[in-house]
């Protein structure tokens, strides 16, 4: 029996009710009383409003009033063959595929990891890695504040689970693939993916939402990466979602003693997507890198909301977004880099950099810097233009044709938020994303 | 070779060149002097087919074609190269990048195949010995942090590599130190031949030591006050442009 969640006559609620009783680990209390301190708060914070000032800029009215129905499972749409065109050339991945948000073993491989490392969906490690999971599900991503985050941690299902121990370095990325194939009314994923690394680890996660419909649907994402002293995780976020797609998706890194996160958004697909990273840098000598490019077109709706939270001393962090907007398209960039009053030395450094391809396409940036310590360094810089029309007469008086020109400048814009990921096949997919991103710009221009 | 005749450009409705007339000849060097504000940039940019000024009045031809009919690639693509006064930042587009794009266009233009990596490779290689260009400089973005220097040799090393048959040097010379001044200068006079025109836009006399110009004219408000040789050249120096305007209002009255 499928169930329906809706805003309308408490629909949350119910919803709950009938769900809580089938869901994965719904015999184990603790994680039980999770789920029922998140339905709580989620019934009480209800959907964000413009009004709330993390929102200004975003409203998700579309979500809220939309009823959502959670999927049963959907694999036997899905062939491996239908993967090919989601998954990266010349290198050997391991992968857990989702479809509508379920876990399929058959789609799935494990490639050639570590010995001890472990990787499984969440709902079979919430039974067999119980401690692990106990001790870390839902202690770092705020639910108390965050109504998306409290939706999610009240129906989570399922997502990727990977824990590496102490001194493992992981060659083998990382793949966590979710398609959306539901055709029927909306319906709702809430996945959520568990990522734990031990001291002196390195890995690659890549985190993937696209669909093979263009249905409207909801993937209401939350993960939490736990760095372990001295380790360095690569984290990358596809968000290819369907055209009417909503993608909301939480981020949340928390960084021990002299560890190292590089995260990677590229926001492409959906049609209203808030991309939430916060990590905190919570031991000493941390680093931080929040790099994401976010290119709407049409009337799809893009926000980033950073928040990037110094509470150690001596600490970098470096954010770069660069966003490209075309059509009547909207984004948003919304910065916030808070530094505690423990957190002396701290280095960050954040950069905002939007094109604008049309008229009608909007942007709004805004840094907000709250210093609680005194001796820092916090820069932020953020710009919004068209294409440089210096740069093109340039290049055109060197013989290069306008279009070609064209091509260069926005392509060295896009590289530039591109460039810093450390897994080739990666970024050579994103590479391809955003060439397709322009190729189907020129088809439509000429059409 | 080229040809303009009466040209008139302004911007933002306010005209800048008023009626300028000059012919350059194959294997000619010609320099151009004025003062500060006189459009001798604007003459280089109207050359090389910027489109913010206004041609109000006038024609260009370059061997016999209307220039100002071709887009600003297709003029590069005939053989002009416009050194720029202030060469631009291109930020994430590799030096190199620009250089084999721009040449594979310009022989894509003349039917002729494209370099491949290795092929243009060499060819640069030969061209960056004479302009002093490091390996470095050439991965480096297009002129971001480049010193002035740097950024004035860059204009030249690309001339090179795009071999031109009209160059428009705009102030190459200013801001450089008398050996980057030899570099720049070696390497414009590597590629002076029969076959190639040059316009030297300078304020120094001592460019035109190293360059030495066939003819100099004066520039001053938007028009040709004034044609000599090189020796015109020195005496600007010694004398500044006043007395040019004076003799020319002498001559009027
Ligand atoms: N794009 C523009 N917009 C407005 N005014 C301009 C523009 N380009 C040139 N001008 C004006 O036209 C006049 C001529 O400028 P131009 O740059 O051609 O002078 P110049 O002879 O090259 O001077 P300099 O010796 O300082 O390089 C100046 O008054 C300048 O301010
Ligand atoms: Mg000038």
């Amino acid at each position: 029996m499928s169930i329906t969640l809706s805003e309308k006559d408490n629909g949350y609620i119910e919803g709950f009710a009938g769900f809580k009783k089938n869901a994965p680990g719904s015999s184990l209390d603790w994680l039980q009383s999770v789920r029922e301190r998140a339905i709580t708060k989620f019934s009480e914070l209800g959907f964000p409003t413009p009004q709330n000032e993390d929102w200004r800029f975003t409203n998700v009215a579309p979500i809220a009033r939309s009823s959502f129905n959670i999927l049963e499972n959907g694999h036997d749409k899905v062939s491996s063959s239908d993967l090919t065109q989601f998954q990266f050339e010349d290198t050997e991945v391991a992968e857990l595929v989702f479809i509508n948000g379920h876990y399929s073993k058959e789609l799935s491989k494990y490639g050639n990891l570590p010995e001890g490392v472990i990787l499984k969906n969440l709902a079979d490690a919430i039974e067999s890695e119980q401690e692990i999971v106990k001790s870390n599900l839902a202690r770092y991503a705020d639910f108390k504040d965050e109504a998306f985050t409290a939706l999610n941690t009240a129906f989570m299902e399922d997502g990727g689970f990977v824990y590496i121990p102490k001194g493992i370095v992981v060659e083998t990325p990382i793949h966590l693939l979710y398609i959306s194939t539901d055709e029927g009314t909306p319906s709702i994923t809430n996945p959520r993916n568990l990522i734990i690394a031990e001291d002196n680890c390195e890995a690659n996660v890549i985190e993937h939402y696209t669909s093979m419909t263009d249905n409207i649907y909801l993937s209401n994402v939350v993960t939490e990466i736990v760095v372990g002293e001295n380790s360095t995780i690569g984290h990358y976020m596809i968000e290819l979602e369907s055209k009417k797609a909503f993608n909301i998706s939480t981020l949340r890194v928390q960084q021990a003693r002299s560890s190292n996160i590089r995260s990677h958004s590229v926001l492409l697909g959906g049609s209203l997507v808030r991309n939430n990273v916060h990590p905190v840098l919570a031991g000493e000598g941390c680093d931080s890198l929040i790099n994401g490019l976010y290119m709407p077109s049409h009337r799809q709706h893009m926000d980033n909301y950073m928040k990037v939270e110094h509470a150690s001393p001596h600490c970098d962090s470096r954010q770069l977004y660069n966003g490209i907007l075309d059509g009547r398209s909207r984004g948003v960039f919304h910065g916030r880099i808070i530094v505690h009053e423990d957190a002396q030395k701290t280095d960050a450094k954040q950069t905002n950099r939007n094109l604008l391809l049309s008229d009608t396409a909007q942007i709004d940036t805004k840094p907000q810097l709250e210093i609680y310590a005194d001796d820092v360094k916090c820069t932020h810089g953020a710009t919004i233009g068209q294409i440089d029309e210096n740069a093109l007469f340039y290049l055109r008086s060197r013989g290069i044709s306008k279009d070609a020109a064209r091509d260069i400048i926005l392509h060295a814009f896009t590289n530039e938020a591109l460039e810093s990921m450390g897994v080739d096949s990666v970024k050579n997919y994103c590479y391809k994303l955003v060439t397709n991103w322009f190729d189907q710009r020129k088809e439509e221009q000429e059409s | 070779m080229l040809e303009i005749k009466n040209l008139h450009a302004s911007v933002e409705g306010q005209e800048i060149l008023k009626g300028l007339n000059l012919t350059i000849n194959a294997g000619e060097v010609h320099s151009i002097m004025g003062p500060n504000g006189s459009g001798k940039s604007t003459l280089a940019q109207v050359l090389a087919g910027r489109d913010s000024y206004e041609i109000t009045e006038g024609e260009i031809l370059f061997e016999g074609k209307d220039l100002l009919e071709l887009e600003p690639e297709e003029r590069a693509c005939e053989g002009i190269f416009m050194a720029f006064q202030y060469p631009v930042e291109i930020p994430g587009v590799a030096n190199t990048y620009l250089l084999r794009e721009a040449l594979n266009s310009v022989r894509k233009y003349r039917g002729e195949e494209p370099l491949k990596h290795i092929e243009f490779a060499k060819y640069a290689k030969q061209k960056m010995e004479v302009m002093q260009i490091s390996d470095n400089l050439l991965k480096r973005a297009v002129n971001e942090g480049f010193s002035g220097g740097e950024k004035k040799r860059n204009e030249i090393f690309q001339m090179q590599v795009l071999e031109p048959k009209l160059a428009i040097l705009d102030e190459t010379d200013s801001g450089l130190d008398i050996d980057a001044l030899k570099v720049v200068s070696d390497g414009v006079n590597a590629l002076r031949s029969p076959e190639r025109g040059f316009l030297v836009i300078t304020h120094y006399q001592r460019l035109l030591d190293y360059i030495v110009p066939d003819f100099v004219h004066v520039l001053v408000d938007g028009k040709i006050v004034k044609t000599g040789g090189k020796e015109l050249a020195l005496e600007l120096e010694d004398k500044g442009y006043g007395w040019v305007e004076e003799e020319k209002t002498a001559a009027n009255s």
